[in-house]
């Protein structure tokens, strides 16, 4: 049967509308783009995930060599979080940003704009993976001088940063304005409230960071300066490295109060709850940094702590979310027939092929790693009790439960999820879909459990401890302790792999599915149970401008403090790539005992 | 707001209150603190062992890549019981300094000195592991303190 293409169209645009009066059309560029920013990505991931398990293997002596495939164990480190952390991160919260604030505000995106964040994004991610690929930038995640990469890594990473800025300015705070001023008494829609607080939030720690790269980075890489104070470098890097786990998370809280009570049958039990955690995470996430400085000198103990309170009071607006959340997964699950005190919990749709309702498995597994992870983070959290666990396994155990476990999760579940929006398909290999994500749960509980006691043993993070610690003929530095648990977390690493696999079956699947519907995004947005009118939480503004009072409280100091008791000393010149000439035999040499 | 819902944000309040004054108990009641800023630190660029006092040390530790200077090199001994200052400094790039079963959990920063003080009640061989990532020797960075 011939059917032109016009006429397939209007009627798939009539069933997509049938299905749903609010979906958002997406086409031609914006599509084009927004698919883009979610493939990119994820082929990137791919190589990622791939180096995380050649990681936990040599972690647990079952590889043993300084490389694989030719890439170093620190250089493939350097990809495995730059990648997984950095730039899948950035380009999915750019693109779900899009996507919710096209179908919330029913506003068109600028093309130019959004031409301009893609090719600055773009861009950057290649000019810092070609860096990285060629043994150019093995500096890790963190980067922290006086290491010094290649000027291509960090002019990428800038470029990364001002493209994902790019829609936030000249696309979404216009719509946004517009949209109030169309609705003078309408409360913008919950996601546009969450989204224009994750970047803003963005928005305030690219500063820091890009003060740090281009002033003092940038200029050593280059050979215009030879000198460099790394701890203030160090200082402001934290300035945007704890503020960043809240820019990997809010994208996922969206997707938790907005999503999953409609998906769990229910509505959102609160409205102004969910608003003020939002706001709270812009108040209280910036100024926590020095929780990640709790052990080096040059910083007063004083303020540490005044970072450690803020850290704790950052844990609320999650403690709010985990009531808020429970309470809608109780709502839906009554809905759906559950009685009792607990036994409701056997009424969520844990495993359902029917339309959207296979999201809801990325979501829950998500939160039951999430539970890990906010138990350790507050540990992390405590002070002097990081001076048991900082920089080791246990650190590395914690963050895969938060941003490898709910992050992750949510993120792959979304993409598949608007990858099939944006194709005009049905998600295929819906089972592979759905084990993906309770094997990776599995896998990464098991891990954490390794990992945290392997930290607890000593194990140091960012290690190939496969050629020293645990090989056996290393007299000096053999730990046999710590082999049984890091052959566990292996195991973990591995079985979080296949779920990871399963996925990529799945989205290959829908990525190549003959489309049967016109391309529109469409989201499962809850109602909410309980909406009085909270005034507090309605103004962005007043919100914004006492964070950057508390910012400025909480960091003048620390950063003077930097400036004045972190010495400015020469750089040695230690290129990475230079680093990448000493053979392996001579190390050993150099660290023998007497 | 709903009552269950201010109910909830209350215990989560006092909740992550009360860990915050163990917190603060830990840290000047019970003197588990944190290394704090040492503004007459002076830096300093050779590793040594000084004997201050009746089993009192001070132990100056020069991180470099990939070894711990500390008068020698990887390797301390020290009488049991010993109460030890640690201070730690780094030649080159950043650098961990955790001395396994301690609490002596330092980061090696150069151009800024970081301190910790450790009773050893017992004897043994601690391992010394640098734990911050410092170019591709970084995982046979490693010493010993031994306590006899």
């Amino acid at each position: 049967m011939q059917i032109t293409g016009d006429y397939l169209k209007s009627v798939a645009v009539g069933s997509a509308q049938d299905r749903s009066g609010d979906a958002a059309q997406a086409t031609g560029a914006i599509r084009f783009i927004l698919l883009s920013e979610l493939i990119v990505p994820f082929l990137l991931l791919i190589l990622g995930v791939l180096l995380g398990l050649y990681q936990v293997l040599a972690r647990a002596g079952i590889i043993r060599s300084a490389e694989i495939f030719g890439i170093n164990y620190y250089q493939g480190l350097t990809l495995h979080g730059v990648i997984n952390a950095i730039v899948f991160t950035t380009f999915f919260a750019v693109a779900f940003g899009n996507a919710i604030m096209l179908h919330q505000l029913k506003r068109p995106l600028k093309v130019g704009v959004q031409w301009a964040s893609w090719l600055l994004m773009v861009g950057g991610t290649l000019m810092a993976a070609w860096a990285m690929l060629t043994g150019r930038a093995t500096v890790l995640y963190t980067f922290y001088l006086p290491m010094v990469a290649h000027w291509t890594f960090y002019v990428g990473a800038t470029l990364l940063l001002i493209g994902s800025i790019l829609p936030y300015f000249l696309d979404w705070i216009p719509n946004t304005l517009a949209w109030r001023r169309e609705n003078p008494n309408a409360k913008p829609p919950l996601a546009v409230l969450g989204n224009l607080v994750n970047f803003t939030l963005w928005f305030l720690i690219i500063l820091p960071l890009a003060t740090t790269v281009l002033f003092q980075m940038l200029p050593l890489s280059l050979g215009l300066a030879s000198e460099v104070n790394p701890l203030l470098s160090r200082t402001l890097f934290w300035f945007f490295g704890h503020a960043l786990v809240y820019f990997w998370l809010l994208p996922s809280y969206i997707m938790l109060y907005t999503m999953l009570p409609k998906l769990a049958g229910g509505k959102l039990y609160s409205d102004p709850a969910a608003r003020l955690a939002f706001l709270l995470f812009l108040l209280f996430s910036i100024p926590v940094g020095l929780h990640h400085q709790y052990t080096e000198g040059g910083l007063s103990s004083g303020w540490k702590l005044w970072h450690a309170f803020l850290t704790f009071m950052v844990a609320l607006p999650s403690f709010i979310t985990a009531f808020t959340v429970a309470a809608s997964l109780e709502h839906g699950a009554r809905q759906n027939g559950g009685q009792g005190l607990f036994s409701w919990w056997s009424k969520l749709p844990y495993w359902s092929r029917e339309g959207d309702k296979w999201l809801f498995a990325y979501f829950i597994s998500g939160l039951i790693l999430f539970l890990f992870g906010g138990i350790t983070g507050i540990i992390n959290a405590s002070y002097n009790l990081n001076l048991v666990v900082h920089n080791t396994a246990w650190i590395v155990g914690h963050f895969h439960t938060t941003v490898g476990g709910l992050v992750t999760l949510s993120f792959l579940g979304m993409t598949l999820y608007l990858i099939a929006c944006l194709r005009g398909v049905d998600v295929k290999a819906k089972p592979f879909a759905l084990a993906a994500p309770y094997l990776w749960m599995l896998g990464f509980v098991i891990f954490e459990v390794a990992l945290s006691i392997t930290g607890l043993q000593g194990a140091p993070r960012r290690s190939n401890i496969g050629i020293s610690y645990l090989d056996p003929s290393n007299e000096l530095l053999y730990r046999g302790d710590w082999l049984f648990w890091s052959h566990v977390g292996a195991l973990g690493g591995a079985i979080a792999v296949v779920g990871f696999l399963a996925y990529v079956v799945s989205l290959v699947g829908t990525l190549f599915a003959k489309p049967v519907r016109a391309p529109a995004i469409d989201f499962p947005i809850a109602d909410a149970l309980h909406d009085t009118p909270t005034p507090l939480v309605v103004n962005l503004r007043p919100w914004v401008t006492a964070t950057l009072a508390l910012i400025a409280i909480s960091y003048t100091y620390p950063v003077y403090e930097s400036m004045t008791r972190g010495v400015i000393t020469k750089v040695p010149g230690y290129q990475s790539h230079e680093n990448n000439l000493v053979p392996q035999q001579t190390l050993r040499e150099q660290t023998k005992l007497p | 707001m709903d009552r269950f819902e201010k109910r909830a944000m209350a215990l989560a309040l006092s909740l992550v209150m009360m860990f915050f004054g163990l917190v603060v108990y830990a840290a000047k009641g019970l003197q588990a603190d944190l290394p704090t800023c040492l503004p007459n630190a002076r830096l300093f660029e050779r590793g040594r062992v000084v004997e201050i006092g009746p089993n009192r040390y001070q132990v100056d530790v020069v991180a470099y890549m990939w070894g711990f200077d500390m008068g020698t090199v990887n390797q301390i001994k020290l009488p049991r019981g010993a109460v030890v200052d640690f201070y730690i400094t780094s030649r080159d790039v950043m650098h961990g300094y955790h001395i396994d079963k301690t609490l002596v959990n330092l980061m090696a920063i150069p151009g800024a000195v970081t301190y910790s003080r450790v009773k050893f009640d017992r004897a043994g061989e601690y391992q010394i592991i640098c734990h911050e990532y410092c170019g591709l020797g970084h995982q046979n960075m490693a010493g010993q303190v031994i306590v006899e």
